[in-house]
């Protein structure tokens, strides 16, 4: 039974095939049957494995599953393998189980549209690579789950490829993770030269037996790091998540939050003795994931598009998955990247239960009020909100408790005081974003209003199991203050992520953290209640008090522009500009001026031709004058 | 026997007269027998020197010419009458169909 | 063997073609019928090729040898493992181009017809030649009905367009022609004995002076026909007034010749040439991929944007090859298998869509996928597969030759894969302005979706696609001895060079060591 864990992106790519041959004439019913179960089929062999690996020594960990040589070419050789170990077996259930519940939920939620069978298409080959990258065994094949999701989300962002938006954002997503993918790549080409192989054993094997230096494991982890800034949308190539939203809401909860871009902390945490020994790369991950962490939740303050600010909170909170990986509390981060599947996919698929209601209203500030219209998805909202903000007993707390606390164990006290501010922030804006969307007044458009109701079972039911879970799915990790021994996440993934070093803190110290964490979040949602609920022109006030700010803010810092600016525009134009004065004028011009010249020179000597017979007689007469004068004196 | 300069100088003096012939001139008719009086000037060269150098090659070259001259006489006929007919005019200052 | 399976393979769509000239030409679904049933008898025939390849062995096989004109001109004809896969990319896609033109071609469908099958022949030829004479007389035949292709069917400013591409293959040819002479009089004055025989040239020493002279004689011709930078203006030119399949089979065959003619004729036979000119090459085929990125971005034109990535994609293949190991090599050969595949297959589809509205520009188009879907799915893969997605076959020449760069030198490397970054800028831009957004153009309000034999000619390609992407194995290992055996005779020359060498400049001091040797000779005949 250990084997089969090999079939499970294979189930998804036989319904992606067979809705790709025969899917537009399949009837609508027998397409969502089989998307939803090829996907449960996936879900179950997760679990089937996970429970098979419980019963299997720590010693034998990976298993290994090796299919066929897939690349071999001289010192480059690349198997089809997958593995099963607790890293990839969490994985798997988290994407299959949350990629089965948003399966069911897009049945309602696309139904009427017209690329229904093609949506379903492309989540099954989604579902396909994204397994494909969490099980692979080696690097390349990791890469081509990495390059697959990538080409996935470019396909649903770009689902109504007639709106003008939808399809530049497609485009945008995939040509920033081509960036990053382009550093992965530089990444895997170092690991094949210095280790000779791509398989993550190997790796491992070669760092425990000291193979590779310090700076080379450095130079290695922040190529792959590249890679997945661009793939979890971390600074600097985050800018394409929020644009990515104008796909289809559940698309943005199963790609844009629960599952591709958390990829990346996957990588990093696959990756996690390579971090370790470099130390430098393990801090710039830190870093960057706690400045993308306080920076994005700053946008996410201003903005009125629901979604807008789902998806900047993403970005916020894989910031803080990195912080964990970064600080070596891998497991903190794993953790947080898991409880997040729940509770983010359940605020976006509340979120497409309120557009759903509102008939694609998106806008927060014509919203306002919902909450009685909205029985089952307002308190859905909320928990998901809750867990997010860190209250505790809610799954988000525990994570983010958990990585915070390492943080400030592992002495990284700058990184842990902006892990604090951005838990502010996120309290705020998730809460101003109940206030507005479900509280005060209502703001709706009248048109809106006529049509106002309550979504259908199929869209309901998946929010409610995700609230559940986001309200349970932390306990499986509680803090160590608590005991040690009931940490059975960490416990879990331990023997995989051994790069991991914790510092035991005293447990009043460790007290005194959460009391801070847990103080910080309801000072952000008291705030939030005084400036929307109490004294709404609070805010108004805010903003003329300081419209840089405001501006900055609501632009978010136009970095779209500056990007545009300093690296889009110059290469276009630049290519313009070359393209017209060196490969038309120079390059083309050497080739027809050597045309010209031969053409003039034809001109010119074609004057000799008069067409008379008597010239060229002459000319004749001459030259035999000429010979016979050369012969008879030389 | 009369010496091959005598026959010699007869070519040179008939070719002189030819070549002269062929710039005087201007309609093609002419031009076309001074470059056949030409010809024959050649022919005679060669057989008085294949007479006094005893050998056969300067006659059989003769017979070769003198093929290559009828045909050349007739195709170059018939041209001259194309051009007459189509030009209506057999003057080479005004043919000049090959100018560049 | 003694069936002449290769002699059959080349020459089967010559018969065709002189079959074809005496039908009736205004039988036209007849001719079509015939073209397309000769192209694919080619092809099935080729496939044999394939099935009975020895992979244990560098030698060529199936070898046809008689004697032809004399002198050292012989009929040698035969395949190893880097020909192998060039001959079956040259008649896999010959039907699907027949196919392609069925009712794209309107005019003198007969003549049309008749030198399509002559090209067929002569690339053939140029792949399976092993006596330089005959793989001139192939060269240079291919050019012929090329050159009409390109100048009667093509769009409106063939003309210069065909003038362009026959000038500047002929410069280059002609110069090889020279080299050609030059070798063969040296091969006599050495031994006596004329001979033509690649085989032969390989075995024999030049001194380095004349390799440099040699050696870019060839690579001029080659590196036109690759194209490298700066040689590349006339394919833009050339593809954009081509007829579909035209461009097809330039893009997808003919500049696959020029890479082909490196690998077989200028790297081995001039080695020493090779070293000294190797970091001069590299630099120009980074520029190319860089270069070619960079002016596909900005194309106005579908196909001159497809033709820019042609030598971005070629400059990518070419530096792989001058980075001599293994793993470019094989690499590279794969890529230019890919390269004729997805190159190819994009060439078809703005072909597809030139029949339906006949502008190439991209602001007429805009919204295409709403009114042809599946059309949109074919076209997909292919630009897919041309940015390298892993699981269709571009990945895999991509990551190898991207290997072998950085094997042979890493700052290359890095540069190198810019163009992961270029093709998915360029590619992705021109997909999302002509397939995506609102429907501007009336013209495109009207577009049929692909009829079944459309569809009957982009299946095939896809498949090939995804089974390249999928088994690689099945290809490269067909490759393995020949690329080995190549690599050898290239490195071992490099390895004695460099042993003598010893960080000096190793072509001056050979010269000088002969010049020794001679003054001794010379001072010892005077005492």
């Amino acid at each position: 039974m250990t084997e089969i864990f090999w079939l499970i992106p294979f189930v998804p790519a036989l319904s992606t095939l067979i809705l790709a041959l025969f899917g537009t004439k399949l009837p609508k019913k027998y397409v969502s049957y089989q998307a939803c179960l090829a996907v449960f089929g996936s879900f179950v062999i997760s679990v089937i494995s996970f429970l098979s690996l419980l019963q299997v020594s720590h010693e034998s960990y990976p298993l290994v599953k090796n299919l066929f040589s897939w690349i071999s070419s001289g010192s480059f050789n690349v198997n089809l393998s997958l593995q099963l170990d607790p890293l990839s077996a969490v994985m798997a259930m988290v994407v299959s189980g949350v990629g089965f519940i948003i399966h069911i939920y897009s049945v309602g939620y696309m139904a009427k549209d017209e690329g229904y069978t093609r949506y379903f298409t492309y989540l099954n080959l989604f579902m396909f690579a994204m397994l494909l990258l969490v099980m692979a065994s080696n690097v390349v094949l990791m890469f081509v789950g990495w390059e697959g999701v990538g080409l996935c989300s470019y396909l649903l962002i770009g689902f109504w490829f007639e709106k003008h938006s939808a399809a530049s954002a497609g485009k945008k997503a995939f040509i920033v993770n081509r960036i990053g993918d382009a550093g992965f790549l530089l990444g895997i080409m170092f690991i094949f030269i210095y280790i000779g192989s791509g398989e993550f054993t190997a790796i491992n094997a070669a760092i425990g037996g000291g193979a590779i230096t310090q700076g080379l494991a450095t130079l290695i982890a922040i190529l792959l790091f590249v890679g997945a800034t661009g793939k979890s949308a971390q600074i600097p190539l985050y800018i394409w998540l929020p644009d990515a939203m104008e796909g289809p809401t559940p698309v943005s909860a199963l790609i844009h939050a629960a599952t591709m871009v958390t990829a990346g902390v996957y990588m990093v945490a696959r990756m996690n003795l390579l971090y370790a020994l470099s130390g430098t790369a393990a801090q710039i991950v830190a870093i960057v994931g706690a400045v993308t962490a306080v920076y994005a939740a700053t946008m996410a303050l201003t903005q009125n598009d629901i979604k807008r600010v789902l998806a900047y909170s993403t970005i916020s909170q894989i910031g803080y998955m990195f912080i964990g990986c970064g600080v070596g509390a891998y497991a903190a981060g794993m953790f947080h990247l898991y409880t997040h599947a729940f509770f983010k996919s359940l605020l976006f698929l509340a979120a497409g239960s309120v557009m759903h209601a509102l008939s694609g209203e998106l806008n927060m500030k014509k919203m306002g009020g919902l909450r009685k219209y909205l029985p089952l998805t307002y308190p859905t909202f909320l928990i998901g909100a809750i867990a997010i903000a860190g209250i505790p007993f809610f799954s988000g707390f525990f994570s983010k408790d958990a990585i915070l606390t390492a943080a400030y164990a592992n002495g990284y006290y700058f990184v842990w005081g902006l892990g604090i501010l951005g838990a502010v922030l996120t309290a705020f804006y998730m809460f101003r974003l109940i206030f507005l969307t479900f509280h005060g007044q209502e703001r709706l458009d009248p048109k809106v209003k006529e049509h106002i109701h309550e979504s259908p079972p199929v869209m309901t039911i998946p929010l409610v199991i995700l609230a559940f879970f986001s309200i349970i799915a932390g306990f499986v990790g509680l803090p160590v203050v608590l005991g040690k021994k009931l940490n059975f996440f960490g416990h879990f993934l331990e023997p995989v992520l051994r790069g991991g070093h914790e510092t035991h803190i005293s447990h009043d110290l460790e007290w005194i953290l959460i009391g801070i964490s847990v103080g910080v979040a309801l000072l952000g949602i008291i705030i939030a209640w005084f400036f929307y609920i109490k004294a709404p022109r609070i805010p108004e006030r805010i903003r003329e008090r300081f419209p840089r700010i405001y501006k900055l803010l609501y632009n978010k810092y136009y970095i779209d522009e500056i990007y545009n600016a300093a690296f889009v525009n110059p290469t276009v134009r630049g290519s313009e500009k070359i393209y017209d004065h060196f490969d038309l004028k120079v390059i083309d011009g050497a080739v027809n001026g050597t045309a010209k010249v031969t053409g003039f020179s034809g001109k010119i000597l074609s004057y000799f031709q008069s067409g008379l017979i008597k010239d060229y007689a002459l000319i004749f007469l001459l030259g035999v004058i000429i010979f016979i004068g050369y012969l008879i004196i030389f | 026997m009369i010496p091959p300069n005598y026959f010699l100088i007869l070519s040179i003096i008939l070719f002189v007269l030819g070549v002269i012939a062929f710039f005087i001139k201007k309609d093609l008719l002419t031009m076309f027998m001074a470059v056949e009086v030409m010809l024959n000037a050649t022919n005679l060269a060669f057989l008085s020197l294949a007479r006094s150098a005893n050998s056969i090659d300067g006659q059989v070259i003769v017979f070769f010419i003198i093929t290559v001259a009828a045909s050349e006489a007739a195709v170059g006929l018939a041209i001259i009458l194309l051009v007459l007919r189509q030009k209506k005019t057999i003057k080479t200052e005004d043919i000049k169909l090959m100018k560049g | 063997m003694n069936f002449p399976i290769l002699s059959v393979v080349t020459f089967l769509p010559l018969a065709g073609a002189i079959l074809l000239i005496f039908i009736n030409k205004k039988k036209e679904n007849h001719l079509r019928y015939i073209a397309l049933g000769i192209t694919l008898l080619t092809f099935i025939i080729s496939l044999f090729l394939y099935f009975n390849f020895n992979s244990s062995t560098s030698d060529p096989q199936f070898v046809e040898k008689s004697v032809w004109l004399g002198y050292g001109i012989k009929y040698h004809m035969g395949i190893d493992g880097i020909s192998l896969f060039l001959v079956l990319l040259t008649t896999f896609l010959m039907p699907i181009t027949i196919l392609s033109s069925w009712t794209y071609i309107k005019k003198r469908t007969k003549e049309y017809l008749i030198f399509m099958l002559m090209l067929e022949t002569g690339i053939i030829g140029v792949f399976v030649a092993l006596n330089l004479f005959l793989f001139y007389v192939f060269w240079e035949a291919m050019l012929i009905p090329m050159y009409f292709l390109i100048g009667v069917w093509g769009g409106h400013r063939k003309i210069y367009a065909t003038i362009k591409y026959v000038l500047f293959t002929m410069v280059g040819s002609l110069l090889m022609l020279v080299a050609i002479f030059y070798l063969y009089s040296a091969y006599y004055k050495a031994t006596g004995t004329y001979s033509l025989n690649l085989f032969d040239f390989y075995n024999m020493s030049l001194s380095p002076g004349i390799q440099i002279w040699l050696f870019l004689a060839f690579a001029l011709a080659f590196a036109i026909k690759v194209p490298m930078f700066p040689f590349h203006t006339w394919l833009p030119d050339a593809h954009v007034e081509a007829p579909t399949a035209g461009s097809v089979i330039l893009a997808a065959v003919l500049l696959k010749m020029g890479a082909y003619g490196f690998l077989r004729f200028a790297l081995p036979l001039f080695p020493s040439a090779v070293i000294k000119f190797l970091p001069f090459l590299a630099v120009l085929s980074l520029i190319g991929i860089i270069y070619g990125g960079m002016m596909a971005l900005i194309q106005k034109d579908v196909k001159s944007l497809v033709a820019y990535s042609s030598v971005s994609h070629m400059g990518l293949i070419m530096l792989a090859i001058f980075s001599l190991n293994t793993e470019a090599m094989e690499g590279a050969i794969y890529q230019m298998l890919n390269h004729g595949l997805s190159t190819g297959a994009l060439f078809l589809a703005v072909g597809i869509l030139y029949e339906r509205s006949h502008t190439r520009l991209i602001k007429d188009y805009g919204g295409v996928s709403k009114k042809m879907p599946v059309f949109a799915a074919f076209f997909l893969i292919f630009m897919l597969s041309s940015v390298g997605l892993p699981g269709l076959n571009g990945f895999i020449g991509e990551v190898l030759c991207i290997f072998g760069i950085f094997k042979a030198n890493k700052i290359f490397a890095i540069l190198a894969v810019t163009t992961v970054i270029l093709a998915a800028g360029y590619l992705f831009w021109m997909f999302q302005r002509v397939m995506h957004g609102p429907i501007t153009n009336d013209k495109v309000q009207s577009f049929k979706d692909l009829n079944k034999r459309e569809i009957a000619y982009l299946v095939p390609i896809v498949i090939m696609m995804f089974w390249m992407g999928i088994f690689p194995n099945m290809f490269l290992r067909k490759m393995d001895s020949s690329v080995t055996h190549l690599l050898n005779m290239v490195n071992t020359k490099k390895a004695t060079i460099s042993q003598t060498q010893k960080g000096e400049d190793l072509l001056v001091k050979i010269d000088d060591h002969a010049l020794e040797e001679k003054n001794k000779e010379k001072e010892e005949q005077t005492r």
